[in-house]
């Protein structure tokens, strides 16, 4: 349970962690908050050459508004997110979501945009991402690309970030006038990783729904002027489709259920906090 | 840049508990290991060693952490805080300690140091907590012995006596 050897690396500046990353490629990670890597490498399920520690580059902890977006940076932990005074009303869906991500002691150091280039097809963040329909911004030496979470998320702990590219900051939409926002999850304990998560968007004749853990990554249905007594056919579509699979921690079946359950009640949770 | 290279010992100086310390490590060291085996910190316990059980939760800067999720070479310049901190220089116990004691809070003792420290900065951050958000701060623990109701209690009643004592 100890991580093989590797070359840690501290750039004083992002310009020089990314000559590093361009210099080294796939045989370097970024280190930011480490508490999704360090653990696979504790595990060496995850193995790198160097790591790049970028967790003390202050100009990417930050937190920015930006024309109807939430921008975050690198180097921002979750529990900054959780603590920053404007979460609720300027991202109902992410402050209902944000204490589900793993524990007090490890959102004090986990980040935003780590848990979104991780990509575990659980995690809630990722989930927040795709139902928002945000955006990942990626840096590399010789440029900056912005690809939208469908793009980015490509499947299980994978994503369409290159070898030489960071992940400098993450973008969320503001909340919609009107719309209602929900998040819920099932976990063995608080905390642990969701057998199902689910993040509903409620607006107008408009319903969203993102769901966690059940597929290879999170997946969002969009349902327009559902009639009420069709959710449940729709919901049972969906979980079927979703394609999840048996595990130790619980059947597809069970899986399947708490789609439609856990999908029903987030909507209906939506929909009574959206005008 | 700094520059760390595999496989060679680098000094890491930082404050440990309020003192100057340094040791050796190489980068792949754990903070867990580097306290325990380089500077005889017995007091932190390593459990899972990949964040789930929290036995080796220490401050680093004020903050909780998992040192077993902690690069020894990433403490540089900075404060680690261990259960060592908590007792008074003569060993009297902290209020906190205290209560744990008087709640049988603690059985084993494995996890003990990890939740203490957790304890002692939430209650910093909160002074009036309720019984769920101790519960949620506590689901980052695991402890076999207790059922953790006496913590609960435990870390409930020395808000309680801080907040009568402001």
């Amino acid at each position: 349970m100890k991580p093989k050897p590797f070359t840690y690396l501290r750039p004083a500046d992002i310009n020089e962690a990314l000559q590093a990353l361009a210099r080294i490629g796939e045989d370097a990670r970024i280190l930011a908050g480490g508490q999704s890597l360090l653990p696979m490498m504790n595990f060496r399920l995850a193995q790198a050459r160097a790591l790049i520690d970028i967790s003390r580059l202050a100009p990417l902890a930050y937190i920015r508004k930006t024309a109807g977006e939430i921008e975050i940076g690198a180097a921002t932990t979750q529990a900054q997110l959780l603590a920053w005074p404007q979460l609720g009303d300027a991202t109902p869906l992410l402050s209902a979501a944000l204490p589900h991500v793993g524990h007090f002691q490890t959102r004090s150091r986990g980040t935003v945009c780590g848990s979104i280039a991780h990509s575990d097809p659980a995690s809630e963040l990722p989930l927040c991402l795709a139902t928002l329909e945000g955006k990942v911004v990626l840096r590399s030496s010789k440029g900056e690309r912005v690809l939208p979470a469908a793009e980015f998320q490509t499947g299980m702990l994978a994503t369409a970030r290159r070898p030489d590219e960071v992940v400098v900051a993450v973008r969320f939409p503001e909340r919609k006038q009107g719309a209602g926002y929900a998040f819920m999850e099932m976990a063995q304990r608080h905390g642990d990783f969701a057998i199902c998560a689910v993040a509903a968007v409620v607006s107008g004749k408009t319903t969203r729904l993102g769901v966690g853990g059940v597929a290879d990554k999170p997946t969002v249905r969009e349902w327009s002027g559902l009639p009420n007594g069709e959710l449940d056919d729709a919901l049972n579509d969906f979980a079927w489709e979703l394609g999840g699979t048996d595990d130790h921690h619980a059947t597809a079946a069970y899986r399947r259920e708490l789609v439609r359950r856990l999908g029903r009640r987030a909507i209906e949770e939506a929909a009574k906090c959206s005008s | 840049m700094l520059e760390l290279k595999e496989g060679v010992r680098h000094p890491v100086d930082f404050i440990l508990n309020g003192k100057p310390a340094r040791g050796l490590a190489e980068p792949r060291m754990l903070l867990s290991d580097f306290l325990r085996q380089e500077l005889g910190c017995a007091e932190i316990h390593v459990g899972c060693e990949h964040g789930v059980c929290g036995a080796c939760t220490v401050l680093i800067d004020g903050i909780p952490a998992r040192s077993c999720l902690t690069l020894a070479v990433q403490t540089a310049g900075r404060t680690v805080e261990t259960v060592r901190s908590l007792a008074a220089e003569d060993g009297a116990l902290s209020d906190l300690q205290e209560a744990f004691r008087r709640h049988h809070a603690l059985q084993c003792g494995y996890c003990t140091p990890g939740i203490l420290m957790s304890a002692e900065q939430f209650l910093r951050e909160r002074a009036d907590p309720s019984e769920q958000e101790v519960r949620e701060m506590l689901s980052g623990h695991i402890c076999r012995c207790t059922g953790y109701v006496g913590i609960v209690e435990a870390i409930l009643e020395t808000a309680r006596s801080r907040a009568g004592a402001r």
